[in-house]
Parts: structure tokens; C-alpha cells; sequence
């Protein structure tokens, strides 16, 4: 029976730094506890197929904004700011390829996941927190449903997917954005652009994309999902949860997209 | 103000706690608790904030874990309990929480299908409306079926968290402080809902609170949860015809009608 108020407590040790350093450790190994949980719970039956649906939708909807006007803008820049550096070498004619690489390999997923980081992960750390100190999740879990299931596993199955999907669409977008610039500017074709986007590309330059949007859509909802499930102290312990949700989640962002990067140069 | 008499089987404890202890880091809440609550039977546990009776409900309902004793629900051990078995006990007892803890998502009619549309598989859209009516209309807030939680005051919250928990027809209604926050008239109405639905559905429930006036109106027994023990335990008048000294200030400053 697991007691489902609280993760367990660290232990406690003498000086404010070994605690500190024994808070961190003990989180880690929460986390871990919770990730195993969810692998466990996740996809055993009855799966709550309506409610991750749902919460796709909600992922998607919360971001798609957002995510459209920073995809845009970021495509448009990035072209604009490349330009004068090829044109040094008269090499213009190589702008969408370089747009093409930057978006597809990087920009796009790593943007998405920061932009949901804020906009998803805090919501989820909001809401869960406020479930939880509001004793909704207790209520939950005292009316013959298990909280961790119908609230955790569908909210990170539902970045998970949603995610690589947002990461495709900002790509899309993206190359919208540098395709209206270089035409603007070069007067580029969109059959040009668009075989000079292509050429550069190869197999795992979509798949490393996949697989990274699918990494940070996981670690976005466990991290949003951790910090809100286990809430405490109230009111404030809300707004703790949703701040520590958007950091936590940007800061392992980073670090996955260092890990990753340096795995599929591996195979390059 | 008086309670209706109703019929307590004295012979049938549904819930029978021994020796259970429960600390949070250093400070024992509870320290060695034993209680059984009978079959039709309202038991109020009274006490000050901060003495365990929140927990000790918490414990019975398996939210929390007790370090030592045992706790038998409807003959099943708590303490020992797989998760399945206990998530299919805790369909038959109802929880009220203090803050009615009703989904703030969600109209009132997703709030009482929530518990009925997850326990019940194979319920038929006709089942579930007619659920729905029938509880609502036994805490008297049908007019409110599609409002949602935030539009409801704190006393329609309290019947709506208490309708919510009899849409699975519990055979133990658990508490926490029912009254607490609402007005003199609400918590009065609050009472007597409480003891209908003893008659009506006959439960039989533990009921948290601080207030007397609580205590008299809906328990058949009282009993006065003091230093992380039951100090006294009967009637009303048996629990508060003492001089001791813990237990009569308790009395004293609660000025009952």
C-alpha cells in the first residue's frame, strides 16, 4: 500500500549542506520511484484512452499560439541573422539549407519543449498541486480511483505525444517563416527553397527530432506531473510546484538535448 | 436538537481499530488508539485541532499509514490490505473531506458521475442520470446539477461533497469536520443531513469535529480524543459529567444552545 500524500522524507544528517545534499539525493531517487510507477501503471488496463486524448487536446490547444508566432519569428530571424554571414563568402544560395539544418536538427524541437515547459509543465504543476492541497487527489483516491493513473499517466503519455507533434508543426513553421524571408529578400522560388530544405536532410535528422520532442515531451510531464502531485503547504506550496515545474523541466531540457546531440553525432 | 433514535447493532462492529499509533517525524499524534464503531451507529470524535481525529480517519480510509496496530474495516485488515482489495473497500465507505474537496473542473453532475462512471463498468446513461437525481434530491441541491463547484457557497459544497459519496451507496460515512467554516443555520442543516442520511441509507459513520453542537445533534456516541488517546467515550451527558480538568474546559468553552 503506498502512502500517497507524500514522497518519502530524506534522512535527516547534521550540517545545512549534507542536508541539502541529502534533500537532492532523495529527490532523485523519488523521481526515479515515480517514473518506475508510472511505467507500471501506464500501460496495464483499464487504459484511460478518453482522458489522454483529452489531455493531448489540452497540450496542444494551451500551446498552439504560442508555439505558432515563436516558430515563425524564429525561423524569420534566424534566416535574417544567417544572411550576412554567407554572404561574406557569396554563399546566399545556401541560406535554406542551413535554415533547414538549424530548424529540423535543433531549433524546433528544443524550442517547442521550452515553450511548453512554461505554458504546460506550470499548468500541470498548478493544477496537481492545487488538487492536491485542496484534497481532490485524496478525494479521488478514497472513491475507488486510482489519482495516479487517471492524473499522471495520462498527462505524460499526452506530452509525450503531443509534443513531437507541436516540434513537427514549429519546424513547419519555421521553415514558413525563412521560406517568406529568403523569398522576400532573394526572390527565391518555393520549389527551390523547398529542394534546397530537403537536399541537406537525411534519415536521422528527423528521427534524432523525433526522438528528442519525445524525450522532452516525457520529461516535461513527469517533471510538471512530480512537482504537483506531491505539493504541500498549501496555497504556496502551489505556486512552488508550478515555478519548480518550468525550471526543473527547462534545466533537464538542456541537459537531454547536450546527451542526445552528442549520441547522434555518434552515427553521423 | 435531539437526535432521532435509530436502530444500532451492538453486537456488529464494522469498524474495529487496536492499539494504533501514528507519529509524524517525532510528535506521536496517536498513541494507542482502540475504537469500534457498531453497525448503524453515529460515533462523533471529538477534539482540539491538532490531536489526530483528521489522521485517524485517514488512517481507517488507508490514505495514510499507521506505524503500529490494526485497523478492521468491514472485515478486512487496512493495515495488511492489497491495493486492489482496498480500492474496492473504499467503494463502500464514503469520505466527506473538510473542504467538501469537489473537482473544480468539473459541473456538479461530473462531480457525483465521477465515483459511479468509474466504479460501475457496465452502467447504463439512464442508471447514471437517475443516480444523480436521486442524491441530489436527497441533499435537497438539484436545482445546481450543472453549476460548477465555484458557483456553489461553502454549505451547498458540503452536501454536494456528502452526495457525491453516497452515489456509491457506502456502508461507512466518514466526516471531517462537517461543520466547520458554515454558519449556525447551515451547520444545523448540516447536522440533520448527516442524520438522514444515517436513517435513509443506513450508514453507519465517525464523524470529526470541534463542535458540540455537532456532536450532540448527530452522534449516538461520543468520544474525547485528548494527548493522542480516547479520554472518555459515551452519551454526550456521560462524556461531559466529569470534573476532569482536560476534558471540561473543552465543554466549557463551547456554548451550546
Amino acid at each position: 500500500m503506498d502512502n500517497v500524500s507524500t514522497p518519502p522524507p530524506a534522512k535527516k544528517t547534521g550540517s545545512k549542506f549534507k542536508k541539502s545534499l541529502s534533500d537532492f539525493f532523495a529527490s532523485l531517487y523519488n523521481i526515479h520511484l515515480f517514473i518506475v510507477r508510472f511505467f507500471k501503471e501506464a500501460f496495464v488496463p483499464p487504459f484511460e484512452l478518453k482522458e489522454v486524448v483529452r489531455q493531448c487536446y489540452e497540450v496542444g490547444v494551451r500551446s498552439f499560439t504560442l508555439i505558432t508566432v515563436t516558430g515563425f519569428i524564429v525561423g524569420v530571424i534566424f534566416t535574417k541573422q544567417s544572411r550576412p554571414s554567407l554572404s561574406t563568402f557569396g554563399a546566399n544560395s545556401w541560406l535554406p539549407s542551413l535554415v533547414s539544418i538549424a530548424i529540423m536538427r535543433a531549433l524546433a524541437p528544443l524550442v517547442t519543449a521550452l515553450i511548453a515547459s512554461g505554458k504546460v509543465g506550470s499548468s500541470i504543476g498548478a493544477e496537481l498541486g492545487s488538487m492536491r492541497v485542496t484534497e481532490q487527489i485524496d478525494a479521488m483516491e478514497v472513491s475507488g480511483t486510482k489519482p495516479f493513473k487517471f492524473l499522471v499517466c495520462t498527462r505524460v503519455l499526452a506530452t509525450t505525444i503531443a509534443i513531437p507533434i507541436l516540434a513537427t508543426y514549429t519546424a513547419f513553421i519555421g521553415l514558413l517563416g525563412g521560406y517568406l524571408n529568403v523569398s522576400f529578400n532573394e526572390g527565391t522560388s518555393y520549389t527551390t527553397f523547398m529542394e534546397q530544405v530537403f537536399q541537406p536532410l537525411v534519415y536521422l535528422d528527423f528521427t534524432s527530432s523525433l526522438i528528442k520532442s519525445i524525450v522532452f515531451g516525457f520529461t516535461i510531464g513527469i517533471v510538471g506531473c512530480y512537482q504537483g502531485y506531491y505539493s504541500t503547504k498549501g496555497t504556496e506550496g502551489v505556486g512552488k510546484a508550478a515555478n519548480g515545474a518550468v525550471v526543473t523541466a527547462m534545466f533537464l531540457v538542456f541537459i537531454e538535448e547536450i546527451i542526445i546531440v552528442q549520441i547522434t553525432s555518434n552515427f553521423r | 436538537m435531539e437526535k432521532p433514535k435509530v436502530k444500532i447493532d451492538y453486537k456488529n462492529a464494522v469498524i474495529s481499530i487496536r492499539g494504533l499509533e501514528k507519529s509524524f517525524e517525532d510528535y506521536a499524534v496517536l498513541r494507542g488508539i482502540d475504537l469500534d464503531l457498531y453497525q448503524g451507529e453515529n460515533l462523533v470524535v471529538l477534539g482540539r485541532s491538532g490531536t489526530g481525529k483528521s489522521v485517524l480517519i485517514k488512517l481507517i480510509s488507508g490514505l495514510l499509514k499507521p506505524d503500529k496496530g490494526t485497523i478492521n474495516v468491514l472485515g478486512n485488515d487496512v493495515t495488511t490490505i492489497s491495493d486492489k482489495a482496498l480500492q474496492e473497500l473504499r467503494i463502500r465507505i464514503g469520505f466527506s473531506f473538510q473542504n467538501s474537496a469537489l473537482y473544480d473542473s468539473m459541473t456538479v453532475r461530473k462531480n457525483l458521475e465521477f465515483p459511479l462512471v468509474r466504479n460501475r463498468k457496465h452502467i447504463t446513461r439512464p442508471e447514471i442520470d437517475t443516480a444523480v437525481e436521486t442524491v441530489l434530491d436527497a441533499v435537497g441541491l438539484s436545482q445546481t446539477i450543472n453549476q460548477m463547484p465555484a458557483e456553489l457557497s461553502g454549505g451547498q459544497r458540503k452536501r454536494i461533497g456528502i452526495a457525491r459519496t453516497l452515489i456509491l451507496n457506502p456502508e461507512i460515512m466518514l466526516y471531517d469536520e462537517p461543520t466547520a467554516g458554515l454558519d449556525p443555520i447551515t451547520c444545523i442543516e448540516i447536522n440533520d443531513l448527516i442524520n438522514e442520511v444515517q436513517q435513509r441509507y443506513n450508514t453507519s459513520s465517525i464523524i470529526i469535529t470541534h463542535d458540540l453542537t455537532c456532536a450532540k445533534m448527530t452522534g449516538d456516541r461520543i468520544a474525547m480524543l485528548l494527548d493522542g488517546q480516547f479520554q472518555r467515550t459515551g452519551s454526550f451527558d456521560e462524556v461531559f459529567d466529569t470534573t476532569d480538568n482536560r476534558v471540561k474546559p473543552f465543554f466549557d468553552y463551547n456554548f451550546i444552545q
